[in-house]
Order: C-alpha cells, then sequence, then structure tokens
C-alpha cells in the first residue's frame, strides 16, 4: 500500500459501518477509486434485515406494507428528512444494487417485491422489513399463513427461548410449538455463543447430527425455526442441505446483537469490498482533515508517526455516538472529526423524554449533521462545508431511524445519492494542478 | 384477616418494627403499597454514619449514630463493610470548621484520628492534591436492601406476614380505637378488611398520607435528595467533604460501584420524584473539588428518595430540620391505638423500630424485653444476593452446565434467578423481573439491564414461570425503572450504552410499538 500515500483517490469514505460501506460499494461500482477507514465494528450490531422504511409517524405507531406509499408520507410530513431527499427509484435502484453485492460474495437475499415484510424476533415481537435473508425467508412465508411450525432452540443459548416465542404469539397461531435441544458437541457448556455454533453447524457431521435431533420431533410441521446460527461463510450451503435433510423449509430467527447475521454481513461487505478493489485502513482513524481547492488530505494514525492519503471527495459516515461519530459532553453534542456543527435540541434536559419507550422518541435522536440536498453537511454560515464533502447513513439530522425501521434505507440510500453527486461532480471540468 | 399489630410500610424502619416485635413474640402483618425498601429506604447513599456528620450542629444525633452503627455492626454485619472513612477538606473550606472538627468528634466519642495529605492520598488516590486537612473515621457502607430482607425473613420466620403491593385505603375507627384496616391489592384491585389490635404507621414519607386516613394530622416536610452511581469504584473509604453538609459531600462505596450524593431540595408532591439534568450537574460540580477524577468519570445511574422530615419548614431546602426521628403516639389526636414512627435515618432504624415497639408492646401489655440489639439477624439464603460478588462466587464455585450467566455485568446466574423466583413464589407472591431485581445485582451493571433483560425473560419463560405476553410486560417495566434512573445521567458513554439499548429494544424487537 505504498502507493497509497502518493495516490489521489476520487473518494475517502470515514467509516465502516452501514453507511460506510454502501458508501464505499457504490463509488466502486461507478470506478471511482475508493479508499475507506474505519474497522466495521458498528455492522456487527446489525440484525441482517436491511429496513426501508417501516414506521410514520413514530407517533402514532404507524407501521406500513409498502415503504414507498411510507416515504411519500414521510416527505410531506418531514420535509428535511434524509430519506425525503432520495427519490423512490433511486431507493430501488440502490437496495438492487446491493443486495445483489450480497448476492456476489454467498449472501443471498429474497428478491425485493417493493414490499415490507413481518418477521418474527427472537423475543416473540414481529418486526417490519424490508430485505429479508433468504435464509428467513420461509418464516416470513409461515408469519403469513401460520400453518403447522416447529421452532427449535438451544439449551444455552440464552437469548433465545423458543417457549418464550409460542408464549408470546401462540394465541395467534395454534400449530407453532417449541422444542428445546442440545446442540451436538457443546453438551457440556453452560454458555453457548451464537458464532461458535455457527462456526460448528458448517461441519457437515455437525449438521447432520442437529437434523437427526430435531427430526424425531417434527411432528406435523410444515416448517422449522431455527436461531440465527446456521452457518457463517458457508451459510447457504448450511440452510440448504438442512432443508434436505428434514424435507421441510427452515427458516433463521434473528437475535439479540451481536449476532451471526450481523457477522455474516461485515464478512460479506468487506469481500464485496475486496472484489471492488477498494483501499482499507481498518486499524486507522482519521485525526484530521485538510482541505484545499480541489483535494482533502486525511491523516491517519495507524502506523507510528502517522500517514495521510490524499482524496478528490470525502464522505463522512461515522455513525452517532456508538459509532463514535458523535460525542456528546455533559451540555453539547458535537461532531468527532471535523468539529461540523451539529443540529441539536437547547439542553441536555431535552435529549431524552422520561419514559424510555415515549411513542414519541427521544429528541437527541434527531440531532445530527444538516445537509442540502446532495448530502453535503453545512457549516455554521449555512453552505457547504467543502464543496466534495458529503455524510451518509446515520449522522445526519432529522431521522429517528431506530423508531422509524429506516436504518439500513437510511445508510443505502444516502449513499447512492451522494455517490452520485460526487460522481457528477467530479466529471465536472477539473482545475489545473 | 386478624393481626395483633399491623405495620404499614415496608423500609428500613416498618421490616425493623417487624423483626422486634416478632422477637418479642407479637403477631404482626406488614403491609406495603410496592416492595420492600422502594421508597427513601432503597435510595440512599448506604452510609452507616459514624455520627461525624453530624458533631458540630447536634451532638446528640452524633452519638446516637456512635452507639446504633456499633450495634448494627454487631447485629447486622453481613449487610455491612466496615470500610472506615475519611473527611477530606481543600482548599477554600472554613478553616475554623476543620478547626474545630476533632474537638466535636471527642465530645461525641467518636474517634478522628488525623491523617496526613499525603498518606491519605496514597490510600485514596481519587483525593484532590487540593486537600488540606484528612480525618479518618469509623464509617461504613450498608446494603439497605440486605438488612430490610433480611430482618423481614427473620420476622417471617417468627410468624410475622408480609403482603407487598397492598396499599391501606382507610380505617374502621370506633371512638379511640381503630378496628380494622381497610386494605388493597394493587394487583387486582380487591379490598380486604384486617382486623388490629395495633396500628404502626411506618410509612416514610407517606406517614402524612397514612396518619390522616387515620384522622391524626402531622407536620412533616419533604426533602429530597439526588444521588448518582458511578462505574467504577472510585475510593474505598467513605470519603466525606469537611465543611458543614451541603450539596454532593459524601462518596459512598457500594461494592462494584461508588455513589455520589447528594442534593437537598423541598418538594411538596411525593409523586413523580425523579433526578433532573440541573442536579446531577450541581452534583458533579460541587464533589468534583474534592475528587477531581469525577470530572470524566462515567456515570451509569442517578436516582433520587424523599427524605421524611419531621417539624415546620424553617430552612428553603429542609437542610436545617432536624433528621433526628419522631414516634407519634397520637393520643392528643383521640387515637389510642394507633402510632407513627417517622423521620430518623438509615443508621438510626434499629433504635427507631425498638420505642416504636416498645409503645406498641406498652399498648399491649406485652412486657418482653427488645432483643434487637443483642441477637444478630439469622442468615437467610435468599437474602444474600444483593451482594455485589456473590453471585459470581456462587457461579464460580459451581459451574454447572445448566447453570448459565444471565447478567454478564454483574455475573448472575440462572440459579439465583430460581433461588428468588421461588423464595419469593414459595411466599405467595407472583414475582416480578423486577421483584428479582430489587433482590440481586440483576441489571445494575453498565448495560443497566439491556442484555440481561432478555436473557432473564427467556430463562423464566422456559421455566414456564411466564405465560403470554407477560415476560415482555415485565422487559417493558424493567426498563421504565432502570430508565428512571438513566435519563439524567446520558452523555458520553453512557449515551452511547443507552443508543444501543434502544436499537436492540426498539430498532429490531419493536418494543415501543406494543
Amino acid at each position: 500500500m505504498n502507493g497509497n500515500r502518493t495516490r489521489l483517490f476520487d473518494v475517502a469514505v470515514i467509516g465502516a459501518g452501514m453507511a460506510g460501506m454502501a458508501t464505499s460499494l457504490f463509488a466502486a461500482r461507478r470506478d471511482l477509486s475508493c479508499v475507506q477507514v474505519g474497522n466495521g465494528g458498528g455492522i456487527l450490531f446489525a440484525s441482517g434485515l436491511l429496513d426501508l422504511l417501516g414506521v410514520h409517524p413514530v407517533a402514532d405507531r404507524r407501521r406500513w406494507d409498502c415503504p414507498f406509499e411510507a416515504l411519500s408520507s414521510l416527505r410531506r410530513d418531514l420535509p428535511d428528512h434524509p430519506l425525503a431527499r432520495v427519490g423512490d427509484d433511486a431507493l430501488r435502484a440502490a437496495f438492487e444494487a446491493f443486495v445483489s453485492e450480497l448476492g456476489a460474495v454467498g449472501l443471498p437475499y429474497a428478491p425485493l417485491d417493493g414490499a415490507n415484510h413481518p418477521v418474527l424476533t427472537s423475543i416473540g415481537t414481529v418486526k417490519t422489513t424490508y430485505a429479508v435473508p433468504r435464509s428467513m425467508m420461509a418464516g416470513v412465508e409461515m408469519m403469513r399463513s401460520r400453518p403447522s411450525c416447529l421452532l427449535v432452540d438451544f439449551r444455552g443459548l440464552r437469548e433465545f427461548s423458543a417457549r418464550q416465542v409460542v408464549a408470546k404469539i401462540g394465541a395467534d397461531w395454534p400449530g407453532l410449538h417449541s422444542v428445546r435441544v442440545e446442540f451436538p458437541g457443546f453438551e457440556a457448556v453452560s454458555e453457548l455463543y451464537a458464532a461458535h455454533l455457527a462456526r460448528a453447524i458448517e461441519s457437515a457431521a455437525t449438521r447432520d447430527s442437529v437434523a437427526e435431533r430435531v427430526r424425531p420431533l417434527l411432528g406435523d410441521a410444515t416448517a422449522v425455526g431455527f436461531p440465527a446460527v446456521l452457518g457463517l461463510s458457508r451459510s447457504g450451503e448450511v440452510h440448504e442441505r438442512l432443508q434436505q435433510s428434514l424435507g421441510l423449509p427452515v427458516f433463521e430467527i434473528p437475535t439479540m446483537p451481536t449476532s451471526v447475521p450481523g457477522l455474516r454481513l461485515k464478512d460479506a461487505m468487506e469481500a464485496a469490498l475486496a472484489a471492488w478493489r477498494v483501499v482499507r485502513h481498518v486499524q486507522a482513524k482519521v485525526t484530521k482533515v485538510s482541505f484545499d481547492d480541489d483535494v482533502a488530505t486525511l491523516s491517519l494514525d495507524d502506523v507510528p508517526g502517522g500517514q495521510t492519503i490524499r482524496a478528490r471527495s470525502v464522505v463522512l459516515a461515522t455513525g452517532r455516538f456508538t459509532g463514535g461519530g458523535l460525542s456528546a459532553g455533559r451540555g453539547h453534542v458535537s461532531e468527532r472529526v471535523l468539529d461540523l456543527p451539529v443540529h441539536q435540541p437547547g439542553t441536555r434536559g431535552e435529549w431524552h423524554r422520561r419514559d424510555f419507550l415515549d411513542p414519541a422518541g427521544h429528541p437527541v435522536n434527531r440531532a445530527g449533521l444538516a445537509t442540502d440536498g446532495d448530502f453535503r453537511p453545512l457549516s455554521a454560515d449555512g453552505r457547504p462545508a467543502w464543496h466534495r464533502l458529503f455524510a451518509t447513513g446515520s449522522i445526519l439530522a432529522h431521522q429517528d431511524w431506530m423508531r422509524e425501521k429506516c436504518g439500513s434505507g437510511l445508510a443505502i440510500g444516502t449513499a447512492w445519492t451522494a455517490v452520485e453527486a460526487i460522481s457528477r461532480g467530479l466529471q465536472a471540468p477539473r482545475k489545473a494542478g | 384477616m386478624e393481626t395483633q399489630v399491623l405495620i404499614i410500610g415496608g423500609g428500613v424502619t416498618g421490616t425493623a418494627v417487624a423483626r422486634d416485635l416478632a422477637l418479642r413474640g407479637v403477631d404482626c402483618i406488614l403491609v406495603e403499597k410496592d416492595d420492600v425498601n422502594a421508597g427513601a429506604s432503597g435510595r440512599n447513599h448506604g452510609l452507616l454514619h459514624s455520627g461525624a456528620r453530624y458533631v458540630a450542629h447536634d451532638q446528640d444525633a452524633a452519638t446516637e449514630c456512635r452507639i446504633e452503627g456499633d450495634i448494627l455492626k454487631r447485629v447486622a454485619s453481613r449487610a455491612i463493610q466496615d470500610t472506615g472513612g475519611y473527611f477530606v477538606a481543600v482548599q477554600g473550606d472554613d478553616e475554623k470548621y476543620v478547626g474545630d472538627f476533632p474537638g466535636f468528634c471527642a465530645r461525641a466519642g467518636i474517634t478522628a484520628r488525623p491523617v496526613d495529605v499525603a498518606t491519605a492520598r496514597a490510600r485514596e488516590p481519587a483525593i484532590s492534591d487540593k486537600a488540606i486537612a484528612v480525618y479518618e473515621v469509623p464509617d461504613a457502607s450498608v446494603d439497605p436492601f440486605r438488612l430490610s430482607l433480611e430482618s423481614m425473613a427473620q420476622a417471617r420466620s417468627l410468624g410475622a406476614r408480609l403482603m407487598r403491593r397492598t396499599r391501606v385505603v382507610g380505617f374502621e375507627r370506633e371512638g379511640r380505637e381503630i378496628r380494622a384496616a381497610v386494605v388493597q391489592d394493587g394487583t387486582n384491585g380487591t379490598t380486604q378488611r384486617v382486623h388490629v389490635s395495633q396500628v404502626m404507621n411506618a410509612a416514610g414519607a407517606w406517614a402524612r398520607e397514612v396518619a390522616q386516613l387515620a384522622g391524626a394530622p402531622i407536620e412533616m416536610l419533604y426533602s429530597k435528595g439526588t444521588l448518582l452511581v458511578t462505574h467504577g469504584r472510585l475510593a474505598r473509604r467513605v470519603i466525606n467533604r469537611l465543611r458543614p453538609p451541603g450539596n454532593a459531600d459524601i462518596l459512598m462505596p457500594g461494592g462494584t460501584v461508588s455513589i455520589l450524593g447528594t442534593t437537598s431540595s423541598r418538594v411538596e408532591d411525593l409523586r413523580d420524584i425523579h433526578p433532573t439534568v440541573d442536579e446531577v450537574d450541581l452534583i458533579l460540580r460541587e464533589a468534583t473539588p474534592m475528587l477531581p477524577p469525577l470530572e470524566t468519570m462515567r456515570i451509569i445511574r442517578a436516582y433520587a428518595g424523599v427524605r421524611p422530615l419531621v417539624g415546620s419548614p424553617s430552612g428553603s431546602d429542609g437542610r436545617t430540620v432536624s433528621r433526628g426521628f419522631a414516634l407519634f403516639d397520637h393520643e392528643a389526636d383521640g387515637l389510642s391505638n394507633f402510632a407513627t414512627i417517622t423521620g430518623g435515618k438509615l443508621t438510626t432504624c434499629r433504635l427507631m423500630a425498638e420505642r416504636a415497639a416498645d409503645l406498641v408492646c406498652r399498648r399491649l401489655g406485652v412486657t418482653r424485653p427488645c432483643l434487637t440489639a443483642s441477637d444478630p439477624i439469622p442468615v437467610s439464603p435468599e437474602c444474600e444476593w444483593t451482594e455485589p460478588g456473590r453471585a459470581p462466587r456462587s457461579w464460580m464455585s459451581a459451574l454447572h452446565v445448566d447453570d448459565p450467566l444471565i447478567c454478564e455485568c454483574e455475573m448472575v446466574s440462572g440459579s439465583v434467578l430460581d433461588a428468588l423466583y421461588q423464595a419469593l413464589r414459595a411466599a405467595g407472591d407472583t414475582p416480578t423481573l423486577t421483584d428479582i431485581g430489587l433482590r440481586s445485582r440483576i441489571g445494575k451493571g453498565a448495560c443497566q439491564g439491556a442484555f440481561c433483560a432478555v436473557r432473564a425473560v427467556a430463562h423464566l419463560y422456559q421455566n414456564g414461570d411466564f405465560q403470554g405476553s407477560r415476560g415482555l410486560d415485565e422487559i417493558v417495566d424493567f426498563f421504565r425503572e432502570r430508565w428512571g434512573g438513566q435519563h439524567a445521567v446520558l452523555w458520553g458513554q453512557q449515551l452511547a450504552q443507552a443508543e444501543l439499548m434502544e436499537a436492540l429494544h426498539c430498532g429490531l424487537f419493536g418494543e415501543e410499538l406494543r
């Protein structure tokens, strides 16, 4: 990577969560040379489900079967919402591109049909989401038709009780049953970790043994649900083989993070970025960015003495408080990398509501960077901070992705739109030098 | 129902009265509208005062604390950590007060040994380099939950009954006598009569309301105090500010954490008591000169309690009203079998109970003496789980394959949940997740229950203890309770933690949509 010091990239992406990954991927697909800084830790908290927009307005708890209908309502009510600035066509194209890239590196998703889908969660609630991993799709069909169905859990996997899910929704789904089995090879272990099980079940012997233990318990089940531990890099194969040996559709139920689908997504994104030759600085933090007329210079701390990378455009995809893009002192929220102005409530007393589950949501969750229509963050004077500085994903203001169920849509949609703008801008005549 | 003595209020005083009466062979029922220590008894520093805090302005209270502290160290040793305490003055503090302090302590019989500042800072590195004087006193830390739970457990073993979630809604009075109390079950709203010979009102801040139901007015003031919980323990000893009592003067060791407080502000309404952002900031501002690491310390929680103060208003914040306790026999109100014990402090709860029980026994004609100062409280296995470190030791020594860790912050395993569930169940209760939280360390670590509540509920469903939607309702109740202590301290890492909790419980599980 010695050449990277002098190389001038088209795009430098700061951040490796869902937004950073999507931005890098879309940039690379447009043949823009791309460098990404960040370790991808945030994506581990993903569930594998890719939401577009599930709930709006949050205070009314209104769920939508069609995300695009939800979007037109959102655009009317919240014109500053980042998703209100991404067109339907762009969102459709962005999601198609995103899931087809994941499919190409072995993480297949069910075909997108423009509709939201109900997905049963590990605690027995029903989540509304858009793109569903193929390994979970049979569960969506079961949720809709509710035939006889068996949910399996593994003793020691503490965050998932199949009996709990049945207790929770069994009254509306009489054919739903639960069984608990020992995970082969882990009979003497008290706490099982999903990632360990996922690795173990990639061996044919373990997989067959799981099937043997479940087969006598099937009864009249027409499908079988498991916690999402069915393999890591070979999850497609594990899922397929398990369906064959049980002779029934099999589906995964998303569990608490950090979850196996989160791990799969991180691995798959990394593989996709590698295939598109995105240069990545995984161990680095950006300590400083300086801008001249046409080139930004990022200082990194990954080697002794630091190093710099140069790029013609910069995308800030550093996330919120958990991701480290925003930081909160006792009185003020600030942006970590460039100290950009942060749109925020007046005082800390207004950040959160007194009830954790207040349907209106916590005002601090709508704090973030204000941008123009191309997702260029604004400086204090209301103009773009730099003409080719962009921001994507959850760091953006005027959204509440956790309540609106739009986290992936926000990341993928704003990444798509920002990359379009970058691409347009870079095609404009370059200045000399 | 029928009993000799109805005790109203399950705080440190009410449970101590139950223990006292039970030891004297008197039959009693304790009714508590919420749960054990749900009021100020569970929302304080957990400080067993040496008395040194009071020497300058109230020698009687100081002496009382010294004597009662020594007794509790003997009879309630499992609830107490004899940490010792420092009184620390920093530059700018009142030097006359500092100079007078050792003499005042001596007069109250309290050992206050001067410690040179360098030695004190070597032992307690959190103390500021601007410290000018340090005295060592025999302060200690007390777990008020364990104290009340163990007192109540002993009382129950001797025949006393506890009715949680039961509120007194009226009294039936004939002439000078209360014949019965009408109590309401908070779970299903049904009422019943409890026929009584005597009533002891130990309802803490709610004592005025209860007395009013009996037709006996009491003048009381309410002083709200807010405290903070730090992530990790900042000091081994109790660290007191060596100055006249004021805001944020005491840092307490509380197992794996430190507890910092308190504030004092008059309130009129007992409903909706919660810590505010301004109080949190005030505490940090006031305490940082003595303990500079607080400036960057992660705060994981804040909580507020209401001190019941007996007397009439004089100062604006209630701090100048006596912290002594009051026992009303209500004879002047025309009542012969109703009494109120209120005010006071954690350190003197046993003495308050003794005086209250003496009055009740006199009225009943019972002559057996008080045994609470001499008989140690016996071990009750179900009461040990509030102790930090107890659950991890138990789990590590067994390491049983069927005993998974449920709470990873505080290392509480499934067998602890089962033991608590079964103990509550055996007492005829329907245990909730919040009940189990009060009796253990579950949800008290940095994650504040975000992850362990999910595991705990899955465990209880799997045991068949929860049916239908109940477990999810309980997660929501549990979070509401935990959140009440979080929303005023959400900045820095704790805000990131709260965001992660919301991403999980709202983003993925959609619990707000239920």
